[in-house]
């Protein structure tokens, strides 16, 4: 194993030319050319690879066709197959989601007196949190201000964001850090406490806080096992999705029908307050790319929520990650940490020379990478045929001395290393992946959106990244809308009467797909892609 | 994939053909199986796909996770998607970092035989042994330092004589680090003061009322800390 010959001659001219590359810096995009990059390369942009939903609150909008067919497709849920008299379990909070957002709303729901149910489609944090990497922002430097932080997030999205919510995200930041802190989540630091921060795309200091590489699995692992602590408050239902929100007769979401994936069984959940906290969608496979998400991202809390009215914001931009792997064949796709270029590792092309800074925002350098591999055909190409260019982590170990890597990025050593590519000496191939849905569910920076009863944290929303999100800002954005979640269900939820159940919804939901034209053959949420082998194929 | 020599792995003791470029995931995806258990991130991060096997001629059982191995000709092969190790009840505020904590909580600790099989089988190549000799000198920073790339797997716990549960030992370690004994962060809490007090918010609004080519200005003529 390792990289073939052909690979490796490209690797000579990467290593030739990196003396005179580690004095040199690549000058950053202006606003016009990263403007223009992006017009032209970025998949975003394609534009047959969407069009305009034809039903529901969002008619009109742009979306990719994978997420506009589940959002106009059938229920999979027959309503007759459910008796709404017969509760299985009847709770103050639903979160349906075990993810990063899911549990911190959870742990602080229950800490102001409600009881908690949480369903999650696999196990509790099989989520896109626990494979997060890089770090979590926080502007809790001397040089740094979440004013500071703002203007790097709504720069970072293209100006487009939901002001309320950046000032939410970024005003909230030290505090979330403090919060973890407090639950046991062990940051890199100083030997004498001060956080050891980095840049990253897009950031003007040094805000991204880590946990080696493994910064999202600390902070998931973290808010899991706190979860765990509180068994007569929380009950964690695993391997049972949402598969419908349920309503109540005073047109409040009242709860969601979840079924047991292995049996099929459907249980009926009744919830005065309700918390999508379903994560995204890369499951879906935009435009055919391969994903850096976990297994169960399909979008369903977005298809669900849409259902009952609940308006969709930025679905029509999508993240792919500067640097997948794209080499070898077994880990196409996967997440190469932005934290190599934050460690200072550069991006180059077969002839080893640079074209783009290595921290421009994801938008931009992903373009970048395209475009140097698709106009001007200077990208590497793999034996299986796709291309790549050249992350030239052997630098970090120059920059930072002998062992940074190893310290510093453990799970990528480890990731590539069981197929004998040994980063600290050698670059990895990359080309961009799908990697975060941008948009989602509506919010407001209380976590309530358009329907009452209806909570949403996390990736599952909309509005806070505008069209382009920041490294570092899913962390955190996980954490401070789920904990804005709980702390907001836990000041509603006592005052909540509800009528009866209903999944009348779903009727009108039919009603409009046929006054549209619409017969869909596709039953939505998904739940789970399909990658089984089709006969004959 | 199509001109590829196929090669037979054996999925619960039942024969398939499959292309010797797959993991095992992905082979038993190509088999056939829409997978619900023992499946998660797909990456190498959430320990949801913890597999033994054992390949022709060789008595030795084998472990890997199933997203990250690649499938072997004559490879049999059983995913273990649910192993019994409870997690002890505890709430952090009421440990201390100490070996107390450790006693109140996985008192069977003092048991391990330092045989080393957990060690064997972590695919995280994590020397569990190691930091169980810690846990039992009461050394919660050694366990945490020692521990930090677990992912939870539980092939430890799966494969230890002694009945040990030795990842549900090693979380509980590092919480009680995090929260006791990493020193203390003193920019963080004096920020945390002063967005309590109101400090910064003049500042945000200022950015906040701005209009779109105001702030677009102010972004692109920022001063960007140097490396």
């Amino acid at each position: 194993m390792g990289y073939p010959q052909y690979m490796r001659d490209s690797i000579a001219k990467v290593e030739a030319t990196r003396p005179r590359r580690l004095q040199e810096t690549f000058p950053m995009l202006t606003a016009q050319e990263k403007q223009a990059l992006l017009e032209k390369f970025h998949p975003d942009y394609i534009r047959e690879a969407m069009r305009e939903l034809r039903v529901g609150p969002n008619k009109g909008t742009r979306t990719p066709h994978e997420l506009a067919d589940l959002l106009e497709a059938r229920p999979v849920l027959d309503p007759k197959a459910v008796n709404l008299d017969n509760v299985d379990y009847e709770t103050d909070v639903l979160i349906i989601g075990g993810g990063g957002a899911g549990s911190a709303a959870a742990i602080k729901a229950r800490e102001a007196g409600a009881k908690v149910i949480m369903a999650t489609k696999l196990r509790h944090g099989d989520a896109n949190t626990m494979m997060a990497q890089g770090g979590i922002q926080a502007a809790d430097k001397e040089n740094d201000s979440p004013a500071i932080h703002y203007l790097d997030v709504m720069g970072g999205g293209g100006f487009t964001n939901d002001p309320d919510l950046v000032e939410a995200l970024v005003k909230d930041a030290p505090l979330v850090i403090q919060w973890l802190e407090s639950l046991g989540c062990m940051f890199d630091k100083q030997p004498d406490g001060t956080m050891i921060t980095i840049h990253g795309g897009g950031t003007s200091r040094k805000r991204m806080h880590s946990a080696r590489d493994y910064s999202g699995a600390e902070i998931m692992r973290t808010l899991r096992d706190e979860v765990r602590s509180w068994p007569e408050d929380i009950r964690v239902i695993e391997f049972a999705p949402a598969v419908e929100l349920l309503m109540d007769t005073n047109g409040r979401v009242a709860g969601a029908v979840l079924m047991n994936l292995e049996t099929n069984e459907y249980l009926v959940v009744k919830a005065k307050c309700t918390i999508i906290a379903t994560g995204g969608s890369g499951r879906l496979h935009y435009q055919n790319y391969p994903t850096t998400n976990h297994y169960g991202a399909t979008g369903d809390g977005l298809v669900m929520a849409y259902r009952v009215g609940a308006r969709l914001a930025f679905i029509d931009t999508m993240q792919y990650h500067p640097t997948g792997a794209a080499f070898p064949e077994q880990i196409v796709g996967l997440l190469v940490t932005e934290k190599v270029r934050g460690l200072g590792a550069q991006v180059v092309n077969i002839d080893g020379e640079q074209f783009v800074f290595p921290r421009e925002t994801r938008d931009a350098e992903s373009a970048a990478i395209i475009r140097e591999c698709v106009e001007r055909g200077k990208g590497v190409t793999t034996p299986s045929g796709i291309q790549g260019v050249w992350l030239d982590s052997p630098m970090i170990e120059i920059i930072h001395g002998p062992g940074t890597v190893q310290k510093e990025l453990p799970a990528m050593v480890r990731q590539f290393g069981r197929f004998g590519i040994d980063i600290t000496k050698e670059p990895m191939l990359v080309y961009p992946t799908l990697h975060y849905q941008n948009g989602g569910i509506a919010i407001k920076p209380d976590c309530t959106t358009d329907i009452p009863g209806l909570y949403v944290a996390g990736e599952a929303s909309g509005g806070v990244h505008g069209r382009n999100r920041l490294m570092g800002n899913s962390l955190l954005d996980v954490c401070v809308f789920g904990r804005r979640a709980g702390i907001t269900v836990g000041q509603h939820f006592r005052e909540v009467t509800l009528g009866k159940l209903t999944l009348s919804h779903l009727d009108r939901w039919e009603k409009e797909l046929k006054d549209a034209g619409l017969d869909p053959k596709v039953c939505a949420p998904i739940l789970l892609p399909d990658y089984t082998r089709r006969k004959g194929v | 994939m199509a001109d590829q020599e196929l090669i037979p792995i054996y999925i619960m003791n039942k024969q398939y053909l499959v292309p010797p470029t797959l993991t095992i995931m992905r082979a038993l995806e190509y088999a056939g199986y829409k997978l619900i258990r023992g499946v998660g991130c797909r990456a190498g991060f959430c320990g949801a796909c913890a597999t033994v096997y054992r390949t022709a001629g060789d008595y030795r059982l084998k472990i890997g996770l199933a997203c990250a191995t690649l499938v072997e000709p004559e490879m049999y092969l059983a995913q273990i998607p649910f192993f019994p190790a409870p997690r002890a009840q505890y709430h952090l505020e009421e440990l201390k970092p100490d070996m107390s904590a450790l006693l109140k909580t996985y008192p069977e600790v003092l048991r391990c035989l330092s045989c080393g099989t957990c060690t064997k089988v972590c695919p995280q190549d994590i020397d569990v042994k190691d930091y169980m000799a810690e846990a039992m000198r009461g050394n919660i920073a050694g366990v945490a330092d020692k521990s930090f790339d677990c992912i939870m797997c539980g092939l430890c716990a799966a494969r230890c004589p002694a009945e040990e549960k030795q990842y549900q030992i090693a979380i509980l370690c590092r919480r009680l680090y995090g929260k006791y004994l990493a020193p203390r962060a003193e920019h963080l809490h004096k920020r945390v003061q002063e967005i309590m007090d109101g400090k910064h918010d003049a500042e945000l609004i200022r950015f906040k009322t701005m209009s779109k080519d105001e702030l677009k200005k102010a972004y692109y003529e920022r001063d960007i800390e140097p490396e």
